[in-house]
C-alpha cells in the first residue's frame, strides 16, 4: 500500500503538482496569478486557447453527427453485412491520429488525391487540410468510434420494455425516440463525447504533423522545447490543458452520477431484420463509411511501398526499400516500441490488479485516494506529464541509476505505465468486482489460506480481465506520441511513434515513416484482435469512462 | 370507459418451426379477471403481447368488443399493460411518468394534475410525485406502474406477471389490493402468472396453458377440483397420481387396480365412464383430502392403505407427511396440527380417503 502510494505519488502527482506550482508561483517562491494574467493578455495564447475549445468541439459535433445515425442502425437493426460495418467502424482506432494525418495529406491535401482530380476537372480545389479544417477532419475521423462505441452500448441496454411501455402509452415514432430513447441512451452518448474532447485536445501529434501550431498542445510543446524549460509560459499552458480536461471529466461524472440508469435488462434488445430498399440504403451509409474511415489506412500503405508519390494520383514506381530500411537498416525502432510498451503493459498489470484488490477487498484508509491518483493520467494530456517529468527528474541523479532519468530509456516506460494505468485499474476492478467475495469466502472456510485463495480462485477468474487490460495499455503505449516526443532521450532508443515523426520531417524519410505506420497499425490491429477475442462482445466496454 | 370483451380466435404464433402459441380460443367478458396460468415458456406471455399488439400472430385473430385487432398498431388500442418489470422510465419522476399517457392522449394541463393525483391516490403514493422510480421500494414502484397504467382508463387491463418481484408477505398484500381496484373500477383484467395460488385466490376465470396451447379453461374451483389431466391435476396444487386400469364398475363405484398395486374405489358420480375391466384411467386424490390415523390391525374398509411416515415437515397451519407404502409415496396434509398429535417419523400409520375425493382425471 504504502509503496503503491510512493509509485503513485513520485510519478503522478508529484510532476503534476510541481508543474502546478511553477505556473503559481514568482521567482521568490510565492504564490501568485500573474503568469495566468500574462497568458491572457497575449493574443497568442487567447487565440490558441479559443481554437482549442472549438475545434474539440467540432470534433465532437462531428463525430456525434457520423455516430448517431450508424450507433441507432447497429443497436436496433439486423442485416447481411452487419459485421463489417461493425469492423469498418472500429478500423480508425487502428490507426494513430498522426500517422492518419500524414496518409490525409497523400488524399485530400493542397496536391494529394482528391485536388489533383478536382484541379483536372473543375481547375479549383479544396483546402481540406489547411489549418484547423485540417485537425478537426483527421481528429474526427480518428475519434468518432468513440461516441459510436459508448453509443451503441447505451442504446443496446435499454430494456425493451421502456419503449413498449410508451407504445402501450400511445407514443410512437419520432416522438417516441426524443421522450424516451434518446433520453435513455444520452448518458453513454456523453460519456463518448466526452473521451472525444479529452483525446482531441490533448493530441499532439496531429497539429505537429500538419504543421498547425495554434493549439494550446503543440504550444506548450513548442515552448519546452525551443523557449526552454524554464519558460513559465509552458507551465501555464499546460496548467490550462489539464484545468480543461479536469473540468469536462467533472462536468460529465457529474451528469453522468444524476442519470447512471442501471437498467436491469429482462429481455434481449429487439433488433428488426431489414430488407428491399432500406436495406440498400444502409449498404450505400456502410459503404460510405467504409471508404471514409479506410482511407487513412489506403494512403499509408501506398506511401509505404512508392518510390516516387508526388503530383500524382497514385505513385508511379514502387518499392520494398522502406520495409527494408525500417526491418533492416534501423530495426530499433519497432524493437525499442515492443520493449518498452510490453514492459509498460506489464507493470501496468501488476499496478493495477494490486491497486484494484485494494479498493475491492481491503478496508484501507485512503483507498479512494488511491483510486483517484490512479484515474488522474485520463485528465493529464501527455505534455504535461512529460514536462512534469522533464522537470523533475532533470539533472537529479536517480538512485541506483547513476544519471538522471530522464537520459535513460526507463523514463518512456515509466511514462507509458503511468499514462495507462487507469486502463487496467478500470479492467482489473471490473474483473474483480464480477468474482463475488463468496467465492473467495468458501474457498477460505474449506481451508486454503488467504494467498492460496487468491491464487487459486480468484486469479484465474480475473486474469482475462487483467490481460485484456494490459493489451489496451500495449496497443495505446505503441502509438503514444505526445510524451515520447518530449521524452526519448537520444534518437536510437525512440520508438516507432518517435521514428515516425522524425523520418515524416524529411520529404525523403516519408516512405520509411509510411512503413512503419503500417507496422504500428499491424501492431494495433493485432492487439485490438486479441482484445475482442478476450472481451468478446464487451469490447466497447474499454473505450469508455 | 366501458370494460372490454376479448375474443381470441384460433391465435397461434411460430418462431421458426416452433410454435410457441397455437390453436388458442378465448372468450373474455366484461368485468372478467381471466388468468393465463402456466409454467414458464408456455406461451403466455406471448399470447398476452399479441392482445396488446406487440407480437403480430402468424394465425387467428384478436378481437376488442367485436372489432378485429391484428393491425391495429399498440399505439391505438387502448389497452393498458403493466411490465414484469414495472418499465418505470428512470428519466422521469412519479408524477412524468403516470402522466406520461395522459400528455400522449393531449388531455388538458389542469386535468392532467388532477388526474395523476387521484390515481396516485387510489394506490396510496400521494406525495411521492417529484421522486424517481430509483427512490421508490419495489412494492412502491408497482403502485406507480399500475397508477400510470390506470389512469388513461383503459378498457382492458393486461398484467404481465406483476407480483413476481416483489418479496412473499408483500405478494399478497397486494394481491388483496389489486383484487380490490379491479372490482372497484370493473375492469376487463387479463392476468399472467406462473403462481398457481395467485391464480385461484384472484381470477374469475383461469385458462392453464402448456406447450403453446389452453390445457383447460374454468373458474378456479374446475381447475382445481376437476382437472383435465395429468398436466392440470399436477401443475395446478399438489396431487396423488394414480395410473391404473378399471376392475369393476357398478352404479356408484369404479374399482381401480393401480400400477403400483394398489386397489382404489372411486365415486362416479362426478364421470359418465362407461368402462369396461381392464380401461386404463388415471386418478387423483388431494394430499387434504387423504387423513391419517395411528395404525391398529388390518386396514380392511375402503380406500385405506398402511404405511410408515417417510417424512414430515411442520408448516404452522398445517403438517406435510410424506408416507411411504410398499410400493410408492404418498403425500398428505394434517390441517389444524394445535389440537392433533404429530406423526413421528418411521411411525406406523394408515392413511384413508373417501371414494368421493378421487377424481378420476383422464380416461383412455
Amino acid at each position: 500500500m504504502a509503496l503503491l502510494f510512493a509509485i503513485l505519488i513520485v510519478f503522478i502527482l508529484y510532476p503534476v503538482m510541481r508543474v502546478l506550482w511553477i505556473a503559481l508561483s514568482d521567482d521568490a517562491g510565492n504564490l501568485t496569478l500573474i503568469h495566468f494574467a500574462n497568458f491572457f493578455r497575449r493574443p497568442l495564447f487567447r487565440e490558441a486557447l479559443w481554437n482549442t475549445l472549438v475545434s474539440g468541439l467540432l470534433v465532437v459535433v462531428f463525430s456525434a453527427l457520423l455516430s448517431l445515425p450508424l450507433a441507432y442502425i447497429i443497436a436496433r437493426y439486423e442485416f447481411r453485412g452487419k459485421l463489417l460495418l461493425q469492423t469498418a467502424a472500429t478500423l480508425p482506432l487502428v490507426i494513430p491520429p498522426f500517422v492518419g494525418a500524414v496518409a490525409l495529406q497523400l488524399i485530400l491535401g493542397r496536391s494529394g488525391m482528391v485536388n489533383l482530380l478536382l484541379m483536372r476537372w473543375f481547375d479549383m480545389t479544396l483546402p481540406f487540410m489547411e489549418g484547423l479544417t485540417g485537425v478537426v477532419l483527421v481528429q474526427t475521423l480518428h475519434f468518432f468510434p468513440f461516441i459510436l462505441l459508448n453509443t451503441v452500448v447505451s442504446l443496446s441496454s435499454i430494456d425493451p420494455s421502456m419503449e413498449e411501455m410508451a407504445q402501450n402509452m400511445g407514443c410512437h415514432g419520432f416522438r417516441l425516440f426524443r421522450r424516451i430513447t434518446l433520453p435513455l441512451m444520452l448518458p453513454g452518448f456523453v460519456a463518448g463525447s466526452l473521451l472525444t474532447f479529452i483525446r482531441a485536445i490533448d493530441d499532439l501529434g496531429t497539429p505537429l504533423m500538419l504543421n498547425y501550431k495554434n493549439l494550446l498542445a503543440p504550444q506548450a510543446y513548442l515552448r519546452i522545447t525551443t523557449v526552454g524549460m524554464d519558460d513559465v509560459d509552458g507551465y501555464v499552458v499546460c496548467v490550462v490543458l489539464v484545468v480543461l480536461s479536469l473540468l469536462s471529466l467533472f462536468a460529465a461524472r457529474k451528469y453522468l452520477g444524476l442519470t447512471e440508469y442501471a437498467t436491469v435488462q429482462q429481455s434481449a434488445p429487439v433488433t428488426r431484420r431489414l430488407q428491399g430498399k432500406k436495406l440498400f440504403l444502409v449498404w450505400l451509409l456502410c459503404g460510405a463509411i467504409l471508404a471514409i474511415s479506410l482511407l487513412p489506412h489506403i494512403g499509408i500503405l501506398l506511401l509505404s511501398f512508392s518510390k516516387v508519390w508526388s503530383f500524382t494520383l497514385l505513385p508511379s514506381a514502387f518499392t520494398l526499400g522502406h520495409f527494408a530500411e525500417i526491418l533492416f537498416r534501423a530495426p530499433h525502432f519497432i524493437q525499442n516500441t515492443l520493449l518498452y510498451s510490453l514492459l509498460a503493459a506489464g507493470l501496468d498489470i501488476i499496478l493495477g490488479a494490486a491497486i484494484a484488490f485494494l479498493l475491492l477487498r481491503s478496508r484501507l484508509p485512503f483507498r479512494n485516494l488511491l483510486d483517484a491518483i490512479a484515474t488522474l493520467p485520463l485528465a493529464i494530456p501527455g505534455v504535461v506529464l512529460a514536462v512534469g517529468y522533464l522537470r523533475v527528474f532533470h539533472g537529479w541523479d536517480f538512485p541506483g541509476l547513476g544519471a538522471p532519468l530522464t537520459s535513460s530509456w526507463v523514463i518512456l516506460v515509466i511514462a507509458y505505465t503511468m499514462r495507462r494505468l487507469p486502463y487496467t485499474v478500470r479492467a482489473s476492478y471490473a474483473a474483480l468486482q464480477q468474482v463475488h467475495i463468496s467465492l473467495e469466502e468458501s474457498a477460505q472456510s474449506l481451508g486454503a489460506n488467504r494467498l492460496k485463495t487468491f491464487a487459486k480462485i480468484t486469479l484465474p477468474l480475473i486474469t482475462s480481465g487483467l490481460v485484456a487490460g494490459g493489451l489496451i495499455g500495449f496497443v495505446t503505449s505503441c502509438v503514444e506520441l505526445a510524451s515520447t516526443i518530449m521524452l526519448v532521450p537520444r534518437i536510437e532508443l525512440g520508438p516507432i511513434s518517435y521514428g515516425i515523426y522524425i523520418y515524416m520531417q524529411s520529404p525523403l524519410g516519408r516512405g520509411a515513416g509510411a512503413a512503419l505506420g503500417v507496422v504500428a497499425i499491424l501492431l494495433v490491429s493485432l492487439g485490438t484482435y486479441l482484445t475482442h477475442r478476450i472481451f468478446g462482445g464487451r469490447a466497447g466496454n474499454a473505450f469508455r469512462i | 370507459m366501458q370494460p372490454a370483451e376479448v375474443r381470441v380466435d384460433g391465435i397461434g404464433k411460430s418462431y421458426g418451426k416452433h410454435w410457441v402459441v397455437r390453436d388458442v380460443n378465448l372468450h373474455i367478458a366484461r368485468g372478467d379477471f381471466f388468468t393465463l396460468l402456466g409454467p414458464s415458456g408456455c406461451g403466455k406471455t406471448t399470447l398476452l403481447r399479441i392482445i396488446a399488439g406487440f407480437v403480430l400472430p402468424d394465425e387467428g385473430m384478436v378481437y376488442l368488443d367485436g372489432r378485429p385487432m391484428n393491425h391495429i398498431p399498440p399505439w391505438q388500442r387502448n389497452v393498458g399493460l403493466v411490465f414484469q418489470n414495472y418499465a418505470l422510465w428512470p428519466h422521469m419522476t412519479v408524477y412524468e411518468n403516470v402522466a406520461f399517457g395522459l400528455r400522449e392522449r393531449k388531455v388538458a394541463r389542469s386535468e392532467i394534475t388532477q388526474r395523476v393525483g387521484e390515481a396516485l391516490k387510489q394506490v396510496g403514493l400521494r406525495g411521492t410525485e417529484n421522486r424517481r422510480p430509483s427512490q421508490l421500494s419495489g412494492g412502491q414502484q408497482q403502485r406507480v406502474a399500475l397508477a400510470r397504467t390506470l389512469v388513461i382508463q383503459p378498457g382492458l387491463l393486461l398484467l404481465d406477471e406483476p407480483l413476481s418481484n416483489l418479496d412473499a408477505k408483500l405478494r399478497i398484500d397486494m394481491r388483496l389490493e389489486l383484487l380490490k381496484l379491479q372490482h372497484d373500477l370493473g375492469l376487463t383484467t387479463i392476468y399472467v402468472t406462473h403462481d398457481q395460488e395467485e391464480a385461484l385466490a384472484l381470477s374469475t376465470r383461469v385458462a392453464v396453458m402448456n406447450g403453446g396451447r389452453v390445457i383447460q379453461e374454468g373458474t378456479p374451483r374446475q381447475i382445481y377440483e376437476q382437472p383435465a389431466n395429468e398436466f392440470v391435476a399436477a401443475f395446478v396444487g399438489k396431487a396423488n397420481l394414480f395410473a391404473g386400469k378399471v376392475l369393476q364398475t357398478d352404479e356408484r363405484l369404479v374399482e381401480v387396480q393401480t400400477d403400483d398395486d394398489l386397489i382404489i374405489r372411486a365415486a362416479l358420480s362426478q364421470l359418465d365412464i362407461r368402462a369396461q375391466p381392464g380401461y386404463p384411467v388415471l386418478l387423483s386424490v388431494r394430499p387434504e383430502a387423504m387423513q391419517l390415523q395411528v395404525a391398529g390391525g388390518a386396514p380392511n374398509a375402503t380406500n385405506q392403505f398402511t404405511g410408515h411416515v417417510a417424512a414430515s415437515a411442520y408448516q404452522g397451519s398445517f403438517v406435510e407427511y410424506e408416507i411411504q407404502l410398499p410400493n410408492r409415496v404418498l403425500r398428505t396434509y394434517e390441517t389444524n396440527p394445535r389440537t392433533k398429535n404429530l406423526f413421528q417419523r418411521g411411525q406406523e400409520v394408515i392413511l384413508a380417503f373417501a371414494p368421493d375425493d378421487v377424481v378420476i382425471v383422464r380416461n383412455g
